[in-house]
């Protein structure tokens, strides 16, 4: 059998406030796969998302990246990766360039000015790249927060409730980034209350929590 | 390495457009050391002899003003859940943290203090003596306060238990400040006292950033 080129859980539980959320999870993510992580409130979409990532440390079972435990391989794992959480770590102080040139940086990626500018446009933000964040309504600050999407060479996506605030042109846009990210060979895992259709590509669906 | 250059950066100019933080820490200093001359009388031998203990208290307590917010807006945004998983290790990224605290909130006290010492007589070497005690004994703080921060970090009330945390572990830097100035004075020299705060400065830079990453990691699980 090969080696395993994307991302694998084994076994995984998870316990929160005295609560088995899940155990047992074995889920797995190729090259060219979305997985649509679906439950209710509570079932614990975000909490697996954060053991995914390595936010959060597994009471049970392993993730492995490329067959490799991701708590092993956590550099290599890291430069892969792109985690967008609830929180969207931006500053509001900042306008969205400074704010993507930050995220840049800290994730040790080079800095390409006319490229953020470019995805700030493709995500409809255009004469809005030097605002500062403030004064950006919630939706247009998960579309800079989204813009980073289109500027990192993560090959997995770890996208907690993307659609949340977006208006029917950004859900579009954000999709038509999915897509084309799993297209490529990129793999994207995310989870969302609404039903998204990913035209082509292997998309699959896993439902937490009991039916 | 960019990663802890633009982090800095980042916290610099973000400072910049909203400085109520940093000036909130440098009035309560000036103000501090602009009303004891006031209180104790104009009586130049007191005044002088005053003057180490009170500003050092007073930039002792002006740094814990700002401590409790270190970490915290990287909190609420989730900024630090990013640098966590940055490539780059936590506890290079928590030393930007502490050199953009100390730039912000020890700095302007070294600065000003030789400025304040004018006020309470002090001579000449005693102001530089004081400005390099300072200078020495503001990183110290700024290291050791972090480790507060980021234990009490996401905590309601954090702000008196951080207070509560860090305040013992400031006080060999306070004595050893404040001692600094008063050996000059007594005609003792300084050296000894400035050895001592600088063999704090590198134990606490080496230890600080590690612990903080750790209790980062923590309050973020």
């Amino acid at each position: 059998m090969l080696p395993h080129t994307g991302l694998e859980t084994r076994d995984l539980a998870c316990e929160r406030g005295g609560k088995t959320l899940f155990e047992g999870l074995n889920l797995s993510v190729s090259p060219g796969q979305s997985l649509h992580l679906q439950g209710d409130n509570g079932s614990g979409k975000t909490s697996l998302l954060r053991l995914l990532c390595g936010l959060a440390v597994p009471l049970v079972g392993q993730v492995l990246w490329a067959g490799q435990p991701t708590t092993q391989a956590r550099e290599d794992f890291l430069r892969d990766m792109l985690y967008l959480g609830h929180a969207l770590a931006l500053k509001e102080g900042l306008s969205a360039l400074e704010n993507l040139q930050f995220a840049a940086a800290l994730s040790g990626q080079p800095w390409v000015p006319d490229a953020a500018v470019q995805a700030l446009h493709q995500m409809g933000l255009r004469g809005r790249e030097h605002l500062p964040l403030q004064i950006l309504s919630q939706g247009q600050k998960r579309r800079v927060a989204l813009a980073r999407l289109g500027l990192s060479p993560a090959r997995l996506w770890l996208l907690d409730e993307p659609f949340v605030a977006l208006d029917s042109a950004a859900c579009g846009v954000l999709q038509g980034l999915m897509q084309t990210h799993v297209a490529r060979g990129g793999m994207v895992v995310f989870t969302s209350h609404q039903a998204v259709n990913l035209a082509s590509g292997d998309n699959r669906s896993h439902r937490l929590g009991r039916a | 390495m960019s990663a802890l250059w633009s982090l800095l950066r980042r916290d610099l100019l973000l400072a910049l457009r909203r400085p109520s933080e940093v000036l909130t820490v440098v009035f309560f200093f000036v103000v501090v050391a602009a009303l004891f001359p006031l209180a104790v009388g104009p009586e130049r031998a007191t005044l002088r002899m005053l003057a180490p203990g009170v500003l050092w208290v007073g930039a002792l307590l002006a740094s814990l003003l700002a401590l409790n917010r270190l970490f915290e807006a990287d909190h609420h945004d989730g900024t630090l859940e990013q640098m966590l998983l940055s490539g780059t290790p936590l506890t290079l990224l928590v030393v930007a943290k502490i050199a953009a605290h100390w730039v912000l909130c020890g700095l302007p006290l070294v600065l000003l203090a030789p400025l304040l010492g004018v006020l309470f007589d002090l001579s000449g070497d005693a102001l530089g003596v004081l400005a390099l005690s300072l200078l020495i004994g503001t990183p110290v703080l700024s290291c050791i306060g972090a480790i507060g921060a980021a234990l009490t970090l996401g905590l309601r009330g954090g702000g008196v238990l951080l207070a509560l945390l860090v305040l013992p572990l400031f006080v060999p830097v306070l004595v050893f400040g404040a001692g600094a100035v008063e050996a000059l004075a007594a005609g003792l020299g300084s050296g000894a006292h400035l050895s001592i705060l600088m063999a704090l400065l590198l134990l606490s830079g080496l230890f600080s950033p590690w612990a903080c990453a750790q209790a980062l990691r923590i309050a973020l699980e």
